[in-house]
């Protein structure tokens, strides 16, 4: 019948490229608006869950190890050489005014609110995510996710509350320790390699990050968690057959949370500085 | 509950016009069939045909576009989430590639329905998983090993000693003789027998084994895939005991029981 029809409109390409336009774009559109019900249906099936049992010791503590002590040293290492890279790129610029002893302030500044909570965000996305998409992607093509929803298991219940869990206590905890190793990393590269006085240094840090600005870090931490968890166990439960599927699953896994992390950072940015202005309207700080 | 469902031995698990599509794709169109209490049916086709998605949608691991599932007079298909939990605890599912938990040991495969349930204290379960392990003559050895560690057939009586953790009333195996050797499928035939000698359950077996059907089944069914049907044709081409399939009058039946595929090659224009 298709066939027919490209006949019919044959030596007049333009209306069918027209249709085709239209209907590719639509394709796009529904394809958009399913996944995007999709996720929010999966949320609130895991909410609810969460909610409604808690899961049992001997399922979450492997998922805290895995999400908790096996990524600590990727994302103490990230923290450090965030903190040094920042270092070397400012350096040049606050020397060239004199303002050397400044540097503590803007390198802990920026790993605190941004750099900290993002990178060790993406590095997370990258490690948890799509582990996570690719363990339940691989469950999802041998049957063991049928095989738990046959012996009564509730697969929502059992593999994704124990990971959103372990995301939302531990990829804060982990950013934590991401601006902790870069406040030390970005302090050892400026006062013992680029020899900028220590006192100077920790004066100006303390005198403009305060704790509303440590806070908001970690705040935003708690939704990029949600997001690494709530993704990549959503595309793995709707991975595609075959080992190419997995594959799709885990890159999809860790640029859908890449994006939203980004995304989800702006925007809490935006309602952070509001709230901020709000409580401090004259801008200063209250701790 | 449907109120017009009746429950006797005769129908212990009815499909009724049951149709199942994936999108535009119909695999199953207004399937009916009933399986008394105690029968062992083996639902045989090519592959392809729909009697993988057929058994899953017994337990609604597929839900059915249309129609209903009864079991033991209860609409599966429209029953809330509970009490299907409760329902799917009566079955065991063998799986194709036995679907052992990866991550867990034997022991913890085969207690996984029992510690799900809180059914029985550690010791009982215990004890019953060492049961299970030995009736598919299995050694204790195995418990503490991971399923990476053990061989097709090995893995396949796993699966099915994990599917009688529960002590099901229905056991429904797909294809359980796949992929094993002639001697290894015939074992896996005899626990089948074993099993239903034990304890009085009925089972439907999915298979494209004719050894197996003829071996273990009171009743066979054919399907044939929906795809190539033509016009308003049941697509339950067969349903009798395993003697008669030999004699069907249906030239697709006979094909596929003796495994003759020349009118097959024809149709895809395969030359000699």
């Amino acid at each position: 019948m298709q066939a027919g029809a490209e006949q019919k409109t044959k030596g007049r390409t333009h209306p069918l490229g027209v249709m085709r336009w239209f209907a590719d774009s639509g394709a796009v559109v529904i394809d958009w608006v399913t996944a995007v019900g999709g996720v929010s249906f999966f949320t609130i099936q895991t909410i609810s869950w969460l909610i409604s049992r808690l899961p049992r010791k001997e399922t979450l503590l492997p998922n805290f190890y895995q999400v908790g002590v096996r990524s600590l040293p990727v994302v103490a290492l990230t923290g450090t050489f965030i903190g040094m890279v920042l270092a070397v790129q400012s350096y040049a610029q606050f020397a060239h005014i004199g303002l050397q002893t400044r540097l503590g302030g803007v390198i802990n500044m920026s790993l605190v609110t941004e750099l900290g909570p993002v990178l060790a965000g993406t590095m997370l996305a990258g490690r948890v995510g799509s582990a996570m998409a690719a363990e339940l992607g691989t469950m999802r093509v041998t049957e063991q996710i049928d095989a738990l929803t046959s012996m009564g298991a509730n697969p929502i219940h059992y593999l994704v509350v124990p990971r959103l869990l372990a995301c939302l206590c531990l990829i804060p905890a982990l950013t934590v320790v991401a601006n902790f190793m870069g406040v030390i990393g970005g302090a050892f590269y400026s006062i013992f390699i680029l020899d900028i006085d220590a006192f100077y240094y920790w004066h100006n840090s303390r005198s403009i990050v305060g704790l509303y600005d440590l806070f908001s870090g970690i705040f935003k931490s708690l939704f990029f968690g949600f997001a690494i968890a709530i993704l990549g166990c959503y595309r793995g439960f709707h991975c595609d057959p075959g080992a190419e599927g997995v594959g799709r699953a885990a890159t999809a896994a860790f640029v859908h949370a890449f994006v939203a992390i980004i995304v989800l950072d702006l925007f809490l940015g935006i309602f952070l500085i509001g709230l901020h202005k709000l409580i401090w309207p004259a801008g200063s700080h209250i701790f | 509950m449907n109120n017009d469902a009746t429950s006797d031995d005769r129908s212990f698990i009815e499909l009724r016009n049951l149709c199942v599509s994936f999108g535009s794709q119909t695999v199953l169109r207004d399937i009916n069939l009933q399986v008394a209490k105690g029968e062992t049916i083996a639902i045989i086709g090519e592959s392809g045909c729909g009697k993988t998605v057929l058994m899953k949608t017994i337990i609604r691991l597929i839900l059915p576009s249309t129609g209903e599932v009864f079991f033991d007079g209860q609409n599966l298909a429209k029953t809330n989430e509970k009490e299907l939990t409760l329902q799917r605890m009566r079955f065991g599912f063998v799986f194709q590639a036995a679907a052992l938990f990866d991550s867990m040991t034997i022991f913890q495969n085969v207690a996984f329905p029992l510690t799900q349930h809180r059914l029985q204290d550690k010791s009982e379960i215990k004890d019953l998983v060492l049961k299970r392990i030995s009736q598919v003559g299995l050694p204790e050895s195995v418990l503490d090993k991971k399923p990476a560690e053990l061989s097709g057939g090995m893995r396949k009586r796993v699966g099915l000693a994990r599917a009688l953790a529960m002590e099901p009333e229905v056991i429904l195996y797909d294809e359980p003789t796949t992929g094993l050797d002639p001697i290894m499928s015939d074992v896996i035939n005899e626990l089948i027998l074993r099993t239903r000698a034990q304890q009085p359950v009925t089972s439907i077996v999915v298979t494209h084994d004719m050894r197996t059907a003829r071996k273990v089944a009171d009743r066979v069914v054919m399907l044939y895939p929906f795809s190539r049907l033509k016009g308003k044709e049941n697509q339950i081409i067969f349903d009798g005991p395993p003697r008669a399939i030999d004699n069907a009058k249906d030239h697709r039946v006979t094909e596929f029981v003796n495994g003759e595929a020349s009118s097959r090659l024809e149709e895809m224009a395969i030359a000699d």
